[in-house]
């Protein structure tokens, strides 16, 4: 039983026949082939299938596709854009975790960065700062702190005006 | 402070990660993310008993095992994961001697087809008494060391103190869970796996199938951690991809859902040290009895080296007139552990600096004092015989991280019982394989010209998050004198690298990425000022190739555990800083302070990624990772109910590097990654005690611990 569900999906209309209860996880990564998006644990709880839904970092695997029918996702696939040149510009806090260390073996990376960016766009959903924005997201690798450190530098650069449209 | 050598061009610089944008992007491919049209999925039916004889297995109704292909003991042409020992089979012989024992393996082009059939596979079994714990199981392993008169060194030692410590098991939770995807071409096999060691891999495919080492090929697709956690334990992975892939015809995707990985795999060996300590009355060391234990699980392993590692550190970085430690392994009905991160180091450790703590305690010493007292220094002599022949600095290292974490005011301040505390601990890391293993290795690395005009690394070592691809890259072009963008770093597919050692035991950096520099080297001198385009159009192709030799005068003896242990040696100074919530008794680690000796720091940025890294995993390690076994299985096998670091408990980490090159080490770098596993746990524990006011002599130290 499958149905048509249609989303954005790093701004491009996208829709796709799947069962309304397939993961969203799934979908990106079979219907979309966007393997960006990681599974961890298949629980909810180390948020390495982080995405952005509607603004919000949302874990993936806990995500019925019918949920996302009509709503805005975003993938690590999607934080990259076009330049004057041709090329392809990484988004400020990628360039921050290469820079930084803040990732290692790689695995929590792009869910990492895409709560990093929720976060980033909306400040005040997270009081408590960096790591409160970031508790959601498990890394075995770097104890933090250079993640840490990539997100302040990204938050740096932006202060200081660097181009920041996203 | 990073202290760095000018006249390097890449050396000691934090060059950017060389798969960094693939990383952050989303672009590294690991093993899951790999297309397999056509391939059957895959899935391993496992033993719900710790021991017992199969009696029956039933395939239910309502499946259509047609479709399925099964394989079962029959299909093995040879039923061994080839390790140290033979006795650990691919699928259950019949005798099944843990929970979680692989029994059949089941696969279909329908991964929900798969899962269903799983649960209507019915097996009974006629249950044995299982043993559980260290103990009352044989002895699987036993070293004994002895140094000195250890009798007549306790009776003449003001004071004897004797306490009994334990460590838990710990899991990995790397975050990409095991999996390998396999596919016969011919009689050829092609396995991409998520790995550490892939010629660890070959070996074990090649002796279970009876075929040669080119008929094996294995891959290592980007890997999402390993920890030790994907040394050994992805043979067994493997060689079942393989036997499906092999009966069905079909490419196989065998990879692990988070629970099966965290309650099949392997992990810490848990540890029961029993310390006696004879000391004198104005605080000098004079004798050491250590009796180390590990719950070696029901299969060998790669437990014998772990148990190795564990006693040959048990004296940590003191010296000791006379010494006795002696370790044993135990074999029980617990799932088989395995290599992690310390590799049996961590466990003796924490015991020597608990006991060491409770000693200066006894005598009313500043610990820092004491252990200023008894410090190794050059010319001592080690437990084993080993003559430290340069000077650990340890004395400076002690006074920076005392400076560091302001630890005179706040012993002063914080009162014992107080809810806050801070705790000390120094230990000493060996770089590399234990005695003479890294000579029965006879690692391999080789640098090839290109046409273009580059030079290809060719290395067995992996990338597993710690940095290979980029140090590797850094010492090559440094001593090619090339720039960084001419030297890549060739994917690892067996049949094209050589065999440089399983990536382990901190020697990538330092012992391979020694003879990636001798390699590099000597073509430096091949090329003779002539670029890599013209050699290799002049002369056909372009090769230097590098073996391990031993290093001068490092003796070894396995059979009386004499000599000297390791060729090079990481020196690291913690203090723990803690508060424990008077209420919930929630201990919070909020600094670890460290001075750190791992010689030249290749790259900073990598360096302190690896230690920051390590001493999480060792603070979880020491305050919530419990491995809650229940009949035998991990009973708590979720991020759920494991409780690992997040960023909201890890503590802050301040870090200073105070180098002591070593001349055998690439550019003078010694072992990085598994010692900050060995001190924080110590320091954690020493600093819950002090804030609690009392002694911690087993972790995890959770709550629930520290209440009762």
């Amino acid at each position: 039983m499958t149905t048509n569900i249609t989303f954005q999906l790093n701004g491009r209309e996208k829709t796709v026949q799947a069962h309304p209860m397939a993961r969203l996880l799934d979908v990106l990564r079979q219907d979309c082939s966007l393997t960006g998006t990681k599974e961890g644990c298949g629980e909810g709880e180390c948020g390495a299938c982080t995405v952005i839904i509607d603004g919000r970092a949302v874990m993936s695997c806990m995500v019925p596709v019918c949920q996302v029918h009509g709503s805005k996702v975003e993938s690590i696939e999607g934080l990259e854009s076009m330049g004057a040149d041709g090329q392809t510009c990484l988004h400020l806090i990628q360039e921050a975790f290469i820079k930084c260390g803040g990732a290692q073996c790689g695995i929590c990376t792009p869910g990492m960065i895409m709560a990093a960016v929720a976060y980033l766009r909306q400040p005040e959903s997270a009081p408590g700062g960096v790591a409160e924005a970031l508790e959601g997201n498990l890394c075995r690798c770097t104890g933090y702190t250079r993640i840490f450190e990539s997100v302040k530098t990204a938050i740096d650069r932006m202060k200081t005006g660097a181009n920041q449209s996203r | 402070m990073t202290p760095s050598n000018p006249t390097y061009q890449y050396v000691g610089k934090s060059v950017l990660r060389n798969e960094g944008r693939n990383k952050v992007t989303g672009r590294a491919v690991y093993v899951d993310d790999i297309a397999t049209p056509g391939a059957l999925y895959a899935k391993t039916i496992r033993s719900t008993v710790a021991c017992g004889r199969i009696k029956d297995i039933q395939f239910g109704p309502g499946i259509p095992w047609d479709e399925f292909t099964v394989v079962d003991v029959r299909d093995i042409p040879h039923n061994v994961v080839e390790l140290i020992k033979a006795d650990q089979p691919v699928l259950c012989d019949g005798v099944v001697r843990h929970r979680e024992e692989p029994i059949l393996l089941i696969a279909h082009p329908d991964k929900g087809m798969v899962e269903n059939a799983a649960r209507e596979i019915k097996i009974t079994y006629e249950v044995e008494p299982a043993i559980l714990e260290i103990g009352p199981g044989a002895v699987q392993t036993e070293y004994l060391i002895v140094e000195g008169d250890v009798d007549a060194a306790f009776a003449s030692s003001d004071i004897v103190f004797e306490e009994t410590y334990q460590t838990g098991s710990q899991e990995h939770v790397y975050i990409e869970p095991n999996g390998f995807i396999a596919e016969w071409q011919g009689d050829r096999i092609v396995l991409h796996g998520s790995l550490q060691c892939p010629y660890y891999v070959v070996k074990a495919v090649k002796m279970c199938f009876g075929i040669e080492e080119k008929q094996v090929e294995v891959i290592q697709e980007t890997t999402g951690g390993g920890f030790g956690g994907k040394e050994e334990f992805p043979n067994v992975v493997a060689l079942h991809a393989a036997l499906l892939a092999k009966k069905s015809g079909k490419p196989v995707r065998l990879i692990y859902d988070r629970q099966e990985d965290m309650a099949c795999s392997t992990k810490r060996h848990p540890s029961v040290s029993r310390v006696k300590i004879g000391v004198s009355r104005d605080g000098v060391l004079k004798a050491l009895d250590f009796d180390f234990q590990i719950d070696a699980g029901a299969y060998v392993t790669l437990s014998p080296v772990v148990l190795s590692r564990g006693v040959l550190h048990a004296g940590g970085c003191y010296r000791w007139p006379a010494a006795r430690i002696r370790g044993r392994s135990f074999t029980t009905n617990s799932p088989p552990y395995g290599a992690f991160r310390g590799f049996g180091a961590p466990q003796s450790l924490f015991a020597t600096e608990c006991a060491i703590n409770a000693v200066a305690d006894r005598l009313g010493m500043d610990p820092a004092e004491f252990r200023r007292k008894n410090f190794l220094h050059k010319g001592d002599k080690m437990p084993t015989g080993q003559v430290l022949d340069v000077e650990p600095n340890l004395d400076a290292m002690l006074d920076r991280v005392i400076a560091m974490s302001g630890w005179a005011e706040k012993r002063a301040s914080m009162k014992k019982g107080s809810g806050r505390g801070v705790g000390l601990a120094t230990i000493l890391h060996g770089t590399g394989f234990t005695g003479s293993g890294e000579v029965y290795l006879q690692s391999r690395v080789a640098l090839a010209g290109r046409a273009d005009g580059k030079v290809d690394i060719l290395v067995g070592s992996t990338e597993i998050g710690q940095g290979t691809e980029t140090i590797f890259r850094q010492i090559a072009a440094e001593a090619l004198r090339l720039p960084m963008e001419q030297v890549e770093f060739h994917k690892i597919r067996t049949s094209a690298v050589p065999n440089s050692g399983p990536t382990v035991a901190s020697r990538t950096c330092s012992v391979v990425g020694r003879l990636v520099q001798r390699a590099a080297e000597q073509m430096f001198e091949k090329l003779d000022g002539k670029s890599v385009a013209e050699y290799v159009k002049a002369n056909g192709s372009l090769r230097t190739e590098t073996q391990f030799e031993p290093r001068p005068g490092l003796k070894w003896d396995d059979a009386t555990y004499k000599g000297s242990a390791y060729g090079a040696y990481s020196w690291m100074c913690n203090v723990a800083e803690v508060q424990v919530d008077p209420v919930t008794a929630t201990p919070k680690v909020e600094t670890i302070f460290a001075t750190v000796d791992i010689g030249t720091l290749i790259n900073p940025t990598l360096a302190y990624g690896q230690v920051e890294g390590g001493v999480a995993q060792a603070v979880g390690w020491a305050t919530s990772e419990k491995v809650t076994l229940r009949d035998g299985v991990m009973a708590n096998c979720q991020m759920t109910n494991y409780i690992i670091p997040t960023s909201v408990d890890a503590p802050d980490i301040q870090l200073e590097f105070m180098p002591t090159p070593d001349p055998f080490g690439a550019f003078g770098a010694k072992g990085v990654g598994e010692m900050p596993m060995d001190g924080p746990a110590p320091a954690v524990t020493a600093a819950i005690g002090h804030a609690i006011n009392k002694t911690i002599s087993a972790i995890p130290a959770t709550p629930e611990d520290l209440i009762s």
